[in-house]
């Protein structure tokens, strides 16, 4: 994927109160040990993950889980969505349950409208697939204004992988960045208590 | 008043103490967003054409459709019922329900509101709770849903932290909106977790892949279709589309549309029955992949009135409609009083009137019908362009022919046409009648004047007629506009002049707003237009009985008008309208009134009086003898369908051009819409749907310009100074004779 491309994924996913982590693949396994605050649960195909993620979650694991990690399979440039695809893991459940959702996005995934993450889809789902377009922290504005964190996770952080990063000066690719994962809203006492 | 007036002033003022200042907050909010939202959008248009391309033909071959939709649920394993009616979906939601368990959890969803599936399931011993937030909201204050998409839009968290408060027992009263989501939350996934069905509603489903789209925020729709291992999606046949890349115009402009945000949280596509295993907290420490009971999936499709209204040439627009609320967000009156009285059985503002009428009935619309001004500023706004002021139009025609009394009365019996029925409300006979009452009130001026000002009379109009009686009355002029061109005659040379147009004098500016049309005389005359204002052209335009849901008669009055104005074509004139909604009726309404042909020749050669003026400007004419305006500050109020018309534009560059520095407002309609804010049942309403303009015009005590007569009127009543209209600033100040 272009440049222009990721960094337009960057722009709309921060616009939407999510967090992106721009990493290398050997970067991945640091960034996700100081984003992950267990209890975590995760479903992380091609991904090594910290040993304090559970990878087979019960049901009382994913309720009392504070971080869930999973794949998405695309990403799309224009609103910074996620695009996850539901499997027979609990992947569905653990981008869900958890305050706090980090999602792997691998930047040759990442595409540029929602038409072109249809294209892929299509197919996908004329086959029994199933997929959610997540942009950002579940949301409400039922309670008399916007706040983040209704059924949903509070916070998003997208680890966006590619060897790219590696030549880049001045990326996100380092740990101690990458420690610091920023409050998405005003409330964000889950998120402080990373540190 | 009348009884019934008396009673709906009533309901209205109440709903505007209460309800009406969080209504007004959140809709016009939302309707901001909408425009900041959808200006970033390059092809908006364009992206608007293609989902209305898509629902044209998902509803033209919904039939077929619909077969090929249960071939690929069946294919994936669930089960696909088409329920005629709300008693049959709520039997067979009932039999699932029960055959599972005793308990459900629900994401929001209109159409199980329309069928009162709560009630049908509580009734079999059922225990429902409403997931969306706003919709649990009004569960536990047993409220019904105010707006089609923010159910408790209604509410203040104050509101709701004073329910909470009441209703549970807490340790510590709830105060902001983030502890009430919270608590919320919580109280929610302990009935999700222990729900034995989930109950989702549908945005789209498409033919192709027996997928269900659905879109939230909160996650609850994730939640409610993942955690229970049976999950039922209800929702109306108008849903279906063709295919899943069909998805792509409505996703980029639902989220837009709703509530401005360019997209919400969560798209869920699902397929099911889903691959993602259920989460089963019966056996809360057993991994959830090993569940071995696999997942039962029900996809109801309701028709309830929806197959009728497919052959309804009027209603069958409706069905196009995704259920955004822009229509209702972008309505003055909505944003009043919100939906508590802008709604029948279950729907709520703007197109509601088609689903209300398609889908309850005739009479439910009726409530509601007058709230709808025919303002238009929901046009624009529909992602799928339905022409909701038509639906409206047409369901009020209907209305007037549902309860014709038969009664006979003097004293308007000789304003209503043979092809009217005879128990239509006699405010809407006087004002879709107005052109005789003004032919009268010129003939006899001052006469008629003083006659219709005094005390008597007006205590008479508002009780026989409904008039408000604080309502200033339109003032006849005894001289007419056709009148005093006839004395005057034409200052341009048919040799000299670039190009040669009917003013036409449509009946407010004709007898009332004589001034006006004088103005836009000279103005046309100093940028070298040859105009005439025959008499013969001084017909009315249909808008009136429109406007009263008097179609017929609006037909008969655009023929007339065709009649009138095309031998004035014929000779290479133009046509240049004063009032906005006349060139409104010409240019929206006349293709359905008139044949194509006519349609088509009048719309194309008609135009309001400052874009004429704009595209004399813009093609070199010399716009010196135009007064100018030395930056002189100046408000201006565009007239809500000269907006529609996408004409508001060309009067500020018009008056930018000549130097004044204008100062736009950004209300939807100034409230008084034509009649309706003379009726007296809504007066009260439509002063505070004006209530912005006066907030953003109030004390700045520049001059105060307005399109329409009806905002003339109602921005000198918001705002205690006079106003006129852009064409009297512009116009030479010579001798009229």
């Amino acid at each position: 994927m272009t440049t222009n491309a990721l960094s337009a994924f960057r722009a709309s996913a921060e616009r939407h109160h999510a967090t992106v982590h721009e990493v290398t693949p050997a970067d991945v396994g640091p960034t996700l040990d100081a984003l992950v605050e267990p209890p975590a649960v995760g479903v992380a195909p091609g991904f090594d993950l910290p040993s304090s993620v559970e990878t087979d979650p019960s049901p009382a694991d994913l309720d009392a889980a504070r971080t869930g990690v999973t794949v998405a399979s695309l990403g799309i440039a224009d609103y910074g969505t996620l695009v996850l695809e539901q499997d027979a893991a609990a992947s569905e459940a653990a981008s869900l349950f958890p305050e706090r959702h980090v999602a792997l996005l691998r930047t040759e995934d990442v595409v540029p409208s929602i038409g072109d993450a249809l294209g892929t889809l299509g197919p996908r789902l004329r086959d029994g697939g199933s997929a959610i377009l997540a942009t950002g922290p579940s949301a409400t504005a039922d309670m008399g204004e916007l706040v983040l964190g209704a059924h949903g996770p509070e916070a998003v952080d997208v680890v966006l992988v590619g060897e790219e990063y590696g030549d880049e000066a001045g990326s996100d690719s380092n740990v101690a960045d990458a420690a610091d994962p920023t409050t998405v809203d005003a409330g964000g006492t889950d998120a402080e208590a990373d540190r | 008043m009348s009884e019934a007036r008396r009673e709906k002033a009533e309901k209205l003022h109440h709903l505007l103490e209460t309800e009406g200042d969080t209504v007004a907050e959140n809709t016009r909010l939302f309707n901001r967003g909408r425009y900041e939202a959808t200006a970033d959008l390059a092809d908006y248009e364009a992206l608007k054409d293609e989902a209305r391309a898509i629902k044209e033909d998902a509803i033209e071959r919904l039939p077929e459709l619909i077969e090929e939709l249960r071939d690929s649920v069946e294919a994936n394993g669930g089960n696909l019922y088409v329920a005629d009616d709300a008693a049959d979906a709520n039997r067979y939601v009932r039999e699932v329900v029960t055959d599972r368990g005793d308990s459900v959890v629900k994401s929001k969803s209109m159409t199980t509101e329309e069928l009162e599936l709560n009630e049908a399931l509580e009734e079999a011993g059922v225990d429902v709770t409403e997931t969306d937030l706003g919709e649990w909201v009004l569960q536990v204050a047993d409220e019904a849903p105010s707006h089609l998409i923010g159910p408790a839009l209604h509410k203040s968290s104050e509101g709701i932290a004073d329910l909470f408060n009441e209703q549970f027992d807490l340790e510590e009263p709830l105060e902001t909106p983030r502890e009430l989501t919270k608590f919320a939350r919580d109280q929610l996934l302990v009935d999700i977790e222990e729900a034995d069905v989930g109950i989702t509603g549908a945005n789209f489903v498409t033919a192709d892949s027996g997928t269900v789209a659905l879109v939230t925020s909160e996650g609850n729709a994730r939640k409610s279709a993942l955690v229970p291992d049976t999950h039922v999606a209800i929702t109306g046949i108008e849903k279906v589309i063709p295919a899943v890349e069909d998805l792509e115009p409505f996703l980029e402009l639902i989220g837009k549309s709703a509530t401005g945000q360019d997209v919400p949280s969560y798209y869920s596509l699902l397929t099911p029955p889903l691959t993602s295993p259920p989460v089963d907290f019966e056996r809360p420490n057993e991994a959830v992949t090993d569940d071995p009971e696999g997942r039962e999936f029900h996809l109801v499709l309701v028709d309830n009135g929806r197959s009728a209204m497919r052959e309804d040439p009027d209603l069958k627009e409706t069905l196009y409609c995704i259920r955004c609320g822009a229509c209702a967000n972008s309505c003055g009156n909505f944003q009043s009083v919100g939906g508590h009285a802008f709604g029948g059985e279950t729907y709520t503002g703007g197109i509601a009137t088609g689903w209300e009428t398609g889908v309850e009935g005739l009479e439910s619309a009726a409530e509601f019908n007058d709230l709808c001004t025919g303002c238009t500023r929901c046009v624009p706004a529909c992602p799928v362009k339905i022409d909701i002021p038509w639906i409206n139009t047409a369901v009020r025609d209907r209305v007037n022919h549902m309860d014709g009394e038969g009664e006979f009365d003097f004293l308007v019996e000789g304003l209503t046409p043979d092809d009217e029925p005879a128990g239509l409300d006699r405010a809407k006979r006087l004002f879709g009648n107005f052109e005789t009452l003004a032919k009268w009130g010129s003939a006899t001026a001052p006469l008629s004047n003083w006659i219709a000002g005094s005390a008597p009379a007006r205590w008479a109009m508002e009780r026989w007629i409904g008039v408000s009686s604080e309502r200033d009355l339109p003032e006849f002029q005894r001289e007419t506009l056709v009148d005093w061109f006839e004395t005057r005659g034409s200052r341009v040379d048919a040799a000299d002049a670039e190009r040669e147009a009917v003013l036409y004098p449509d009946v407010y500016t004709n007898h009332v707003a004589v001034e006006r049309g004088k103005a836009a005389v000279r103005a046309l005359e100093a940028l070298g237009v040859r105009v005439v204002v025959p008499r013969s052209a001084a017909v009315g335009s249909g808008r009136a009985p429109l406007s009263q849901g008097m179609v017929e008669t609006a037909r008969g009055q655009a023929e007339r008008f065709r009649d009138a104005l095309s031998s004035e074509l014929d000779r290479g004139r133009d046509v240049v309208v004063v009032e906005p909604s006349d060139l409104a009726a010409i240019r929206r309404e006349y293709e359905k009134l008139l044949p194509a042909d006519d349609y088509e020749r009048l719309s194309e050669s008609s135009f309001e009086v400052m874009e004429y003026v704009f595209g004399m400007l813009e093609n070199g004419a010399d716009g010196n003898e135009l007064r100018a305006g030395d930056q002189e500050p100046v408000d201006y109020h565009a007239h809500c369908q000269q907006r529609t018309l996408g004409l508001a534009a060309h009067t500020v560059a018009v008056l930018e051009r000549l130097g004044y520095e204008v100062t736009t407002s950004d209300t939807e309609c100034c409230g008084m819409a034509g009649s309706f804010g003379y009726k007296s049942e809504y007066y009260e309403l439509s002063m505070d749907v004006g209530e912005p303009l006066r907030e953003q015009f109030g004390d700045d005590g520049r001059r105060v310009l307005a399109s329409g007569t009806s905002c003339v009127d109602q921005l000198e009543a918001l705002l205690s100074r006079p106003a006129t209209h852009p064409v009297e600033l512009i116009a030479p100040d010579t001798s009229p004779r």
